[in-house]
């Protein structure tokens, strides 16, 4: 069925179409409208689940912990100051093997106060074990949803399906809604085959020696690299019943391509539109949205940049006393596999647009042409007071 | 030993809990009275060291260990997912020393509770944080030495009424007990069990490493908490109605506090801030149960 639709709407009925069981929240600008519906739905009886209002992010994600490892289908949704706070419970929940899904409303963390799009928040938890999906469209958001549970109880790791704060989470489209009984074919019930239970006690989380962390780590790791592929299968199955892919690299205009715009998130389109108005110039440009930040989607990535020079990045967000944080994972992906160079541009921080002409721009930058931004060690700054 | 009191021994031997610990038997005793059907979940502190290295556990029941601050929230994910899956019938037991119910925990503790979330929560209260080394908490008595109140630098606040805290919540059932009385202990667990909501225990659990005192005291030390009322016993029902459990009579807390080597170094004129702290406590709260039987 055609609907138009809100990003945020279509996070919370996406969780009601992959019948959610347990759903723990605190609301945040700009998230709210997504736990605003789940309740509604969950009140109205659309939803068979369970809302567990809390008194902070915190323990919303304590929440989760409790309910998804006694075996319930766990859903919530944070942003920016939120997700700083959850912190802790993050590498909880990756490390108890936990298959949440969350999604995560990119927004600027303070000081100052800003409420716009930014994905230091993030980008700043990529360490703790979550996958990480980074939306480009409204249709990405319901999609993503399933696969993100797809993948999350086939791997047991949890998954974060990021919407730019805003430019996405405010945004209405037509997409696409599926019928809850394609829904179903897709996703079954969530059944694992290990849980909390009184029938078989065991413990969870509990205390163990360092051989064993090690070997835990080890394998979770490994399993961990294993996503990439286990995304694109989901992705590929989705896309038979479908017709739609979701897939860790998503490439435009690819194939030749001697320059590359690379973005995360919406930002996507307009990378789009700037390769093929480079085009129109005669510069063999494409652009490539990096859906999956974590793990790190090393071999479609290299695969998809094997024939490029110039490779320009762009990053919502910036690491302190070093660079773009995408900018540094796109190094590490091709160092010692590719001579490509790498132009980290830092821009659209704290929510300014990121238009298709400033990206085009940061291209012709890239390729010898007028300079428009600062350089400041290993990036270049675009639209900085002076 | 022989057990007439305990008939299903939940708590199984090696456990790695200090010789002469009351919190490893005040798990016992709960235990007993919850049965097997029981979920606990439970932050950092003693217990979780005692439980065992993985995949060793000293318990018969399912334990979940989760981060510090979140032990009542996390339960209340365990009970939402539960009764989902329509197993109302199984008891979720939080279950977190005072570091993890008076300080960082408190903030879930009332968002749980606040919800009248359908566990029950036990507090069991050594007065610090002994499992890091016998640091301050907000639930160490006046005048009490630890690592981060040495002579020099002692606590002058008295310790934090964690129950009319609780009690202010309107939850069904709050109540007070000492691992020196197990019967009124286990009475109080059993009182929880038959209601529905948020129950709340708070539980003296003398330590012998962190009061210094002998580890075969570990039962009189928490008696004579009682007897000189630093650690009354009492139950509080919708918040509203409290009554008093019959005691020995009143004593000084000399004794008590001769005890134990924590109070060894308190000046005279502390051991008066302590007595009369105990005395104002008990005035007020024997003010407040007046003549209401124990229900």
């Amino acid at each position: 069925m055609k609907r138009v639709i809100m990003g945020t709407e279509t996070a919370a009925l996406a969780a009601v179409l992959a019948r959610v069981q347990v759903v723990a929240a605190y609301p945040i600008t700009p998230q709210t409208v997504t736990v605003e519906e789940l309740s509604d739905y969950i009140g109205k009886g659309e939803l068979d689940a369970a809302y567990i209002t809390v008194e902070s992010e915190h323990s919303a994600m304590a929440a989760c912990v409790g309910a998804s490892a006694t075996g319930s289908r766990t859903f919530t949704a944070t942003s920016s100051q939120g997700l700083a706070l959850m912190h802790e419970m993050l590498h909880h929940a990756a490390g108890g093997r936990l298959p949440i899904v969350m999604l995560n409303a990119n927004r600027a963390l303070s000081p100052p106060w800003n409420l716009y799009c930014d994905h230091t928040d993030s980008l700043s938890q990529r360490d703790t074990g979550w996958i990480q999906y980074y939306c480009c469209d409204v249709q990405d958001v319901m999609d993503s949803t399933f696969i993100a549970y797809r993948v999350a109880e086939k791997v047991m790791l949890p998954v974060m399906i990021n919407l730019d704060g805003f430019y996405l989470t405010h945004t209405s489209e037509v997409i696409d809604v599926p019928d809850q009984e394609e829904v179903d074919r897709y996703l079954p019930p969530y059944d694992p085959a290990d849980k909390v239970d009184v029938d078989n006690p065991s413990t969870y989380g509990c205390v163990c020696g360092a051989d064993l962390f090690s070997s835990l780590k080890y394998r979770r790791q490994m399993e961990t690299l294993a996503v990439e592929q286990a995304w694109q299968e989901a992705s590929d199955e989705f896309a038979a019943q479908f017709g739609r892919s979701h897939a860790p690299v998503q490439g435009h205009n690819l194939d030749d391509a001697e320059v590359v715009i690379v973005t995360i998130g919406t930002a996507g389109g307009a990378a789009q539109l700037a390769a093929d108005a480079l085009r129109e110039e005669g510069v063999a440009a494409g652009s490539l949205n990096l859906a999956m930040v974590r793990p790190f989607p090393y071999e479609s990535f290299r695969r998809a940049v094997s024939g490029a020079k110039h490779l320009v990045v762009l990053d919502r967000d910036v690491s302190f006393g070093a660079e773009g944080i995408v900018a540094q994972e796109v190094k590490s992906c091709l160092y010692g596999k590719s001579s490509a160079q790498v132009h980290c541009y830092i821009a659209g921080v704290g929510g300014m647009d990121i238009t298709e002409e400033i990206l085009a721009d940061m291209a012709r930058e890239s390729l010898g042409g007028q300079k428009q931004g600062l350089e400041l060690g290993d990036s270049i700054w675009i639209k900085v007071l002076p | 030993m022989n057990n007439k009191i305990l008939k299903q021994e939940l708590l199984a031997p090696g456990h790695m809990g200090c010789p002469g610990c009351g919190a490893s038997l005040v798990m016992r005793y709960v235990l007993e009275v919850l049965g097997p059907k029981t979920m606990v979940v439970m932050p950092a502190g003693c217990w979780p060291t005692f439980v065992g290295l993985y995949p060793s556990t000293c318990l018969r029941v399912p334990v979940m260990s989760v981060p510090f601050a979140t032990t009542a929230m996390a339960a209340a994910g365990v009970r939402a997912s539960l009764d989902r899956q329509g197993k109302g019938e199984t008891n979720v037991l939080a279950w977190a020393g005072d570091g993890g119910t008076f300080d960082i925990g408190l903030q879930a503790l009332s968002g749980a509770a606040e919800k009248n979330t359908d566990i029950i929560y036990v507090c069991y209260d050594n007065e610090a944080y002994m499992n890091t080394g016998i640091q301050r908490s907000s639930a160490t008595p006046p005048g009490c030495w630890t690592t981060t109140t040495p002579a020099s630098a002692p606590k002058l606040e008295p310790k934090k009424n964690i129950v009319e805290i609780m009690a202010a919540h309107r939850i069904p059932y709050v109540a007070t007990a000492s691992v020196g009385y197990p019967r009124d202990l286990m009475d109080k667990v059993e009182k929880a069990k038959g209601l529905k909501g948020t129950r709340f225990l708070h539980i003296l659990a003398s330590c012998p490493t962190g009061w210094r005192h002998d580890t075969e005291l570990t039962m009189e030390v928490a008696r004579k908490a009682v007897e000189c009322r630093a650690f009354p016993l009492y139950e509080v029902w919708d918040g509203v109605r409290w009554s008093l459990t019959p005691m020995a009579a009143k004593t000084p807390v000399t004794d008590y506090l001769n005890m134990q080597g924590r109070f060894k170094a308190m000046s005279a004129p502390q051991r008066e801030v302590f007595q009369n702290w105990v005395d104002e406590d008990w005035a007020r709260l024997s003010e407040k149960c007046g003549d209401n039987p124990a229900a």
